[in-house]
C-alpha cells in the first residue's frame, strides 16, 4: 500500500507528482492547471462574499459523505448564506505522514465531485505533510469566494419582530451520524449525514424573495446555537415550537440513547431562513420543490419581548429557554 | 418503543392531570425531585411553567456529579497529574476542584484523560494500552454501580492488571434518611428516581412512609409519568395515608433487579461515604471488597482522601438538600455560571443550578 511520505510536501519532484497525478486529475480546471503562485480570477464585480473553514472530522468517511465533500459543501454553503453565488475555492491540505495514498485519492476525488455538483472551481491549493502525530490523518482548509446576488444581503443582524423562522429540513442528522460512528460509541443506526451544497437552492430563494432577512446554516452547535447567535446579533427573541421542528425518529432515538439533544447537533446541508411572515408560503414552496429541502418547516417567529433569547414552546404548551451550550455536548452518567 | 413513549407525552392527557392537580392541591405542596434527571425533564417538557405556583420544586441529592465530595474531586485531579490514563464519564470533565482547576484544564496541561460512555469502554482503553495504568472514575448511584461491578469481574477474570477503579459510588436511600432527620428541611413528598429504582426496587424506600409518614412515588421521566406521580403524592398527603408507590412499572419491577444487585454484592462492600454539602453519611457508599483489592484504585495507587476546604460562598450543599432554590444562591448567574462554575450543581447536565440557568425563562 502506497503511503504519503514527508517528501510529498517538500516542494520537490514528489510534490510535483502528487499535484499532477492526483490534484489536477480530480480538481483540474483552466485556472488551477496554470499552477502559478496565485489564481487569476475574473468575471466578478460588485460586492463579494468570502468565507473560510478548516475540516478535521473523525471518522474521515461516514454515511452520506467524507471529509473531502464536507470541505467543499461547508464552505460553499457559508459563502452562499450571504445570498451569494459561490464561484472559487482555495484548498489546503495538512497531511499526516503515512496516510495511505488510496485514502487521499478517495478524498480528493470526492472533493472534485462535490465541486462539480456545487458549480464551483478549486483554483488554488497547498499541501503540507507533517510528521506522524502532528495532525490526525488529514486536515483540510477551504476558502470560498462568491458574488453577492441578494440586495441587501441577508445577515444575522436583520431578523425583525414579525418575521417567521423556517428550517429547510430535519435537524441533527450529520452530528448524530458522526458521533455514532466515532470509535467507542458505535451503535446501529440508519442515519446519514445531510452534507450537501445549498447554493442552488439559496440562489432561487434570494432571486425570488428579496425580502429574506437572514440565512444561516446551523452547523456546529446546531439549530439552538445558531438561533441564539441570531437573537443576539439582531437583539430579538426567537420563539420556536418544539413540535414543529423536523427531526428523524432515528435521530431522536439515537440522541435519547446517548443523552444528546438533537437541537445542538451539527447539520451540513440545512439552512435557517428568517423572513417576513407574508413571504413564508413562497419560501416554503420553493424549498419543497428542491430535493434538499423537501422536509422544510416553519418552526417559529421573531418577537421583541426578550431580546437575545431563544424561547421554546414545548408540545405541552410550556415555555423554557433554549440556551447556548457552554462547550461540546458531553455524554452523561445516568 | 418511541411510539409508546409518545403516549407519555400526550398533551391532552397531560392537561387533564394538570387540571386535577390544580383542583386537588391544598395550599403549598413541596416535593423533592430526588434525581437531577427529573429536574431536567420537568424543565425540558415545559412542566415547570405549567404546574401551579403553589407546587414547590425542591432539588435533591440525586445528581451523582453534584454530590461528589470536594475531597474526591481533589483526589482524582491530583491523580491526573501522575503517569496514568484517567477514564471518566463526560460530566466530570468540568467539575472544579479546590483551586477551580478541572479535568479539562488538566488535559490541556498534558494529563491523559479519556471520556468514555461506560466502564467497559474504560476497560477496553486499559486493554489497548497495556503499558499504562488506566483508572476509571466510578461515580454514580445504584444505577451505574452494577455495570462497573460487571466490568471489574471481567477485568479480574481476564487478569487485566493495569485497570483500576476509584469507587466513589453512592447509595440513594441513606441520603434521603439524612434529609428527613434534618429539622430545617420541609418536604411533603419524594419524587423517587426511576433509574436507581430499576435496580433497588421498592423495598429500600419503604421507611419513607412507615417511619417518616412521607408520600413517595417512583416515577419515569416523561411528562405524564411526572404529573401522575405529583398527583399521587398530593392525594396521599390529603388523605393522610402516605405510602411508597411504584408508578413506573414499565421499567421498574417491585423487587428491582436482583441479578444486578448480586453482581454489585460480589464486587462491592458498603462503606461510609462523603457527600458534598451533606458530609459523611454512614453506610451510604460502595467500595471494592477485598477480593477486588488489586483493582481498587485507592489501595493499588495509594490514594487517600484528604480534607479540602469547601469552596467559599458556594451553596451547592443547601441546594442539594432542598433548603434553597438555585436562584437563591448569591453566586447564581453572577460569580457562578456554566462558563465559570463555582460548584458542581452548575456543571453537571443533571445539576439543578445548571437546569435553572439553562431553562428558566
Amino acid at each position: 500500500m502506497k503511503k504519503i511520505l514527508l517528501d510529498y510536501g517538500s516542494g520537490g519532484k514528489a510534490s510535483q507528482r502528487l499535484i499532477s497525478e492526483l490534484f489536477l486529475k480530480y480538481l483540474g480546471n483552466e485556472r488551477l492547471n496554470r499552477l502559478d503562485d496565485a489564481a487569476f480570477l475574473s468575471g466578478m464585480n460588485g460586492p463579494l462574499a468570502m468565507s473560510t473553514d478548516s475540516y478535521t472530522v473523525d471518522p474521515l468517511f461516514f454515511p452520506g459523505g467524507d471529509i473531502g465533500s464536507l470541505a467543499v459543501h461547508g464552505t460553499v454553503n457559508d459563502v452562499a448564506m450571504l445570498g451569494a453565488r459561490p464561484m472559487f475555492l482555495s484548498c489546503a491540505f495538512i497531511i499526516e505522514e503515512g496516510l495511505e495514498m488510496d485514502l487521499l485519492e478517495k478524498i480528493v476525488a470526492s472533493m472534485g465531485e462535490a465541486a462539480k455538483k456545487s458549480s464551483v472551481e478549486i483554483v488554488t491549493g497547498d499541501t503540507k505533510v507533517v510528521p506522524k502525530g502532528a495532525v490526525d490523518k488529514i486536515f483540510i482548509n477551504t476558502t470560498g469566494i462568491g458574488q453577492i446576488v441578494a440586495n441587501p444581503a441577508p445577515s444575522g443582524h436583520r431578523a425583525r419582530p414579525g418575521d417567521v423562522i423556517i428550517v429547510s429540513g430535519t435537524m441533527g442528522d450529520h452530528g448524530l451520524t458522526i458521533l455514532s460512528h466515532r470509535q467507542g460509541i458505535a451503535f446501529d443506526s440508519n442515519v446519514q449525514s445531510d452534507s450537501a451544497p445549498l447554493n442552488h437552492l439559496i440562489l432561487k430563494l434570494v432571486q425570488e424573495i428579496p425580502e429574506i432577512h437572514v440565512l444561516r446554516d446551523p452547523t456546529r452547535g446546531g439549530l439552538a446555537t445558531t438561533l441564539n447567535e441570531i437573537a443576539q446579533q439582531s437583539q430579538v427573541e426567537c420563539f420556536i415550537f418544539e413540535d414543529k421542528i423536523p427531526i428523524r425518529e432515528e435521530v431522536k432515538g439515537g440522541c435519547s440513547f446517548l443523552g444528546l439533544d438533537p437541537l445542538y447537533l451539527a447539520n451540513e446541508g440545512k439552512l435557517i431562513c428568517i423572513l417576513p411572515e407574508n413571504q413564508a408560503e413562497k419560501a416554503l414552496k420553493i424549498m419543497r420543490s428542491d430535493p434538499l429541502a423537501k422536509e422544510c418547516a416553519l418552526i417559529g417567529q421573531v418577537k421583541a419581548e426578550r431580546p437575545g433569547k431563544v424561547v421554546l414552546q414545548t408540545p405541552l404548551g410550556g415555555h423554557r429557554l433554549l440556551d447556548m451550550l457552554e462547550g461540546e455536548q458531553l455524554p452523561r452518567i445516568c | 418503543m418511541l411510539n409508546l413513549l409518545n403516549k407519555f407525552k400526550d398533551p391532552e392527557l397531560c392537561r387533564n392531570i394538570l387540571r386535577q392537580i390544580e383542583a386537588e392541591v391544598n395550599g403549598q405542596f413541596k416535593f423533592m425531585e430526588v434525581c437531577g434527571t427529573h429536574t431536567v425533564a420537568i424543565f425540558q417538557s415545559g412542566l415547570r411553567s405549567l404546574l401551579p405556583e403553589n407546587i414547590i420544586h425542591l432539588s435533591g441529592p440525586g445528581c451523582p456529579v453534584c454530590v461528589t465530595h470536594e475531597s474526591e474531586v481533589a483526589a482524582y485531579l491530583e491523580l491526573a497529574e501522575k503517569d496514568v490514563i484517567i477514564t471518566t464519564f463526560g460530566d466530570l470533565m468540568r467539575v472544579p476542584g479546590p483551586d477551580r482547576k478541572n479535568l479539562k484544564n488538566a488535559q490541556a496541561e498534558g494529563a491523559r484523560v479519556k471520556v468514555v460512555y461506560s466502564a467497559f469502554d474504560a476497560l477496553k482503553v486499559a486493554m489497548e494500552n497495556p503499558q499504562d495504568k488506566v483508572v476509571f472514575l466510578g461515580i454514580g448511584f445504584e444505577t451505574t454501580a452494577p455495570t462497573v461491578a460487571a466490568t471489574l469481574k471481567i477485568a479480574k477474570e481476564q487478569k487485566i492488571n493495569n485497570f483500576y477503579v476509584l469507587s466513589f459510588h453512592k447509595l440513594v436511600p441513606p441520603a434521603l434518611k439524612v434529609l428527613l432527620e434534618d429539622q430545617d428541611t420541609e418536604i411533603d413528598g419524594f419524587l423517587l428516581p426511576g433509574h436507581v429504582s430499576t435496580i433497588i426496587g421498592l423495598k429500600p424506600y419503604l421507611f419513607l412512609a412507615s417511619e417518616y409518614q412521607m408520600p413517595a412515588v417512583i416515577s419515569g421521566f416523561e411528562p405524564l409519568d411526572i404529573l401522575q406521580a405529583i398527583l399521587l403524592m398530593i392525594r396521599q398527603k390529603n388523605s393522610g395515608q402516605p405510602e411508597v408507590v411504584n408508578n413506573y412499572k414499565r421499567a421498574v419491577a417491585d423487587n428491582g433487579n436482583p441479578r444486578a444487585r448480586q453482581v454489585m454484592d460480589e464486587v462491592f462492600e458498603i462503606t461510609d461515604a462523603s457527600w458534598r454539602g451533606i458530609g459523611t453519611i454512614p453506610q451510604s457508599g460502595l467500595g471494592l471488597n477485598e477480593d477486588y483489592e488489586q483493582l481498587d484504585g485507592f489501595k493499588a495507587l495509594d490514594i487517600t482522601l484528604r480534607d479540602v476546604p469547601p469552596i467559599p460562598g458556594c451553596r451547592c450543599g443547601d441546594v442539594l438538600k432542598g433548603k434553597i432554590r438555585p436562584d437563591e444562591c448569591p453566586l447564581f448567574k453572577k460569580a457562578c455560571t456554566p462558563a465559570s462554575p463555582v460548584g458542581p450543581c452548575m456543571v453537571s447536565t443533571e445539576g439543578s443550578c445548571a437546569a435553572y440557568f439553562k431553562y428558566m425563562v
